[in-house]
């Protein structure tokens, strides 16, 4: 039985029309203690930043004498086109196969499930379910690498996309779940049973009313896991061995090895993997931010 | 059934529930329960990863709990929890407490501050790595000796590099629940507080602070669990050196299985971690009164 109203429920910054009425609030005293700790963390957020930003366009010669913080005179991509040559494309389009591979099935059976679980929490199956995914979260799933190798071994899918997929997608299900099962129970029960009246089934009310209803939460996690997996390391490490199948992150980690020395050519390496990333936050910066404070927050 | 409108869907509807969560359900089973009971099997069997698999019963665990690197990697790993959310608690509260406020500079913030989240732990290692190189780096190109330490060559020193370089990757994302959570608080418990004379730090202690409390759990909770699997950041940064300083469980397991070749004492630490895990998990349940997922079935 909730006590609260649904409206007071949601959480906030998940609407336009919410975050307008926060912000129309009376104005408080500020907040000296926390401004003073937001301007030193941007500072120490953006020093490293900047430096690999501005290193990685230096000569490598250049890099050796000149002073880190300042920018260099004669910019140069040298550093860039000797990544894009060493088959950055290749692993480019790995990371975005294996994300998209798994995201998209991990979202879409998470949200069934999430779906499942708050429709048919008077079910004892269900309820077990729920238990098992939330069990997840206590669990460091990465201790499970041993296994999973072995399974993948003889599944026959050792180095190939499909076995950084596979594992991928069910260590994104436990916070799915609980995320999307949060948002499914704010759906008001009278626009369940209307459907119900109408005679729709669980399929079409899902997809009909849950789904465009509860859309920000289903972006935030698309993006969460996206990020997630783009960025994952381990499983590439273990479950891939030749060099085509690389991602980026691993790629990254074996061009540091092979041009230790030539540091602008390895920050600029850096930089061209983070950047696909940092373009799509440029965009859904917004989006990304206030899901993320909604999803983890209740 | 609380259900608010009482009767349960009919029979017919009721019988799809199950088949949407399975999906789902084969998914994490198949790689992530049936591998978390295969850890445990594996544990008790000797194989080199490529060859066959043989029952050695306790041969590993004996292997393992007799190893005097085990208290030194539970140590290390510990202490880095303990460390890192340490530091990263306060810091995240007090970011997330002003993030939630009103501020003329948010957009400014926003833009920078997120970034460490969108970063992988790799590319945020080898960033560090050169940064803080003690010849070549941020330290020796400024020419101040306080920064040109061999900041990964000595034990310490590494260890609070680790610390800081996990706490500059992961404040925003806790600050940002933390914002989450101030947003939450009724404005009314604020408004009451000021009619009542009290100031902005006592209203930050006597309403904030105690209204976070399961924010706090929540972020804890993903924190401690988190850093247990705190593995390619260490990997690519220290490979747990200095020595076995930065060595962690979730490395040390690493080296032990695929670069040693010795799957079962592996799985061994892969079950200590496990336990580990479940452990903080529980005892942070505790100390909450509830936790994250409890109270998510508390509604239904």
């Amino acid at each position: 039985m909730t006590t609260t109203l649904p409206e007071a429920r949601r959480p906030p910054g998940t609407s336009p029309r919410d975050r307008q009425r926060r912000s129309s609030r009376p104005a408080r005293r500020r907040n000296w203690v926390g401004g003073l700790a937001g301007w030193l963390w941007l500072v120490v957020v953006a020093v490293p930043l900047y430096w690999t930003l501005i290193t990685s366009l230096k000569a490598q010669s250049h890099y050796y004498a000149s002073n880190p913080l300042v920018p260099p005179g004669d910019p140069t991509l040298d550093n860039y086109r000797l990544v894009v040559e060493s088959d950055f494309l290749r692993y480019f389009l790995n990371s975005v196969v294996v994300t998209a591979g798994a995201v998209v099935p991990a979202v879409v059976c998470s949200f069934m499930a999430a779906y499942a679980i708050v429709r048919g929490r008077h079910l004892r199956v269900l309820r077990a379910m729920n238990g098992l995914f939330l069990m997840g979260l206590a669990i460091p799933l990465q201790a499970t690498v041993i296994p999973v190798y072995l399974i993948i071994i003889k599944l026959q899918l050792y180095d190939s996309l499909p076995a950084l997929i596979l594992p991928s997608i069910a260590f994104a299900v436990p916070l799915s779940v609980l995320v999307l099962a949060n948002f499914v129970r704010d759906v008001p029960k009278e626009l369940f049973d209307s459907m119900r009246v109408d005679g729709a089934t669980e399929w079409t009310t899902m997809w009909r009313l849950a789904a465009p209803l509860t859309r920000p939460a289903i972006l935030t996690v698309t993006i969460f896991n996206a990020l997630t997996i783009w960025n994952g390391f381990l499983l590439p490490l273990v479950l891939t061995q030749s060099p085509e199948r690389r991602t980026l992150p691993l790629a990254l980690w074996t061009f540091q090895g092979q041009y230790g020395v030539n540091v602008p050519a390895v920050l600029a390496a850096v930089v061209l993997t983070t950047l696909p990333v940092l373009i799509l936050y440029a965009f859904g910066r917004r989006q990304l931010l206030s899901g993320l404070t909604a999803g983890f927050s209740r | 059934m609380s259900s608010l409108t009482g009767r349960p869907p009919g029979r017919r509807q009721r019988s799809i529930l199950p088949w949407l969560a399975t999906p789902a359900l084969v998914l994490f089973v198949g790689f992530a329960v049936i591998p978390l009971v295969g850890v445990f099997a594996l544990s008790f069997t000797t194989w080199d990863g490529i060859g066959a698999i043989h029952p050695s019963g306790l041969a590993s665990w004996r292997a393992v709990l007799t190893d005097p690197r085990l208290p030194h990697a539970l140590w290390v790993t510990f202490m880095v929890m303990a460390v890192s959310w340490a530091v990263q608690t306060p810091l995240s509260i007090l970011l997330g407490t002003f993030l939630a406020g009103r501020q003329r500079y948010r957009a400014v913030l926003g833009v920078v501050y997120f970034v460490p989240l969108m970063l992988s732990s790799a590319a945020i290692a080898i960033a560090y790595k050169a940064l803080l190189d003690p010849n070549f780096g941020l330290g020796a190109g400024l020419k101040l000796p306080l920064l040109s330490q061999d900041w990964l060559g000595r034990p310490g020193l590494a260890f609070g590099v680790v610390v800081f370089v996990v706490s500059w990757q992961f404040v925003p994302f806790h600050s940002l629940i933390y914002q989450g959570g101030v947003q939450q608080i009724p404005k009314s418990l604020y408004e009451a507080a000021q009619v009542d004379g009290a100031g902005r730090i006592r209203q930050f202690f006597s309403i904030t602070l105690p209204q976070l409390k399961y924010t706090v759990i929540t972020s804890s909770t993903l924190m401690v669990v988190g850093s247990l699997t705190f593995f390619d950041l260490i990997f690519v940064l220290t490979e747990g050196g200095p020595g076995d300083a930065t060595r962690v469980l979730a490395l040390d397991m690493y080296k032990r299985g695929f670069q040693a070749s010795l799957m079962g004492p592996a799985s061994v630490i892969a079950v200590i971690l496990v336990l580990v895990g479940l452990a903080l998990a529980l005892l942070l349940r505790r100390l909450g009164g509830r936790d994250a997922g409890a109270s998510q079935l508390e509604g239904a």
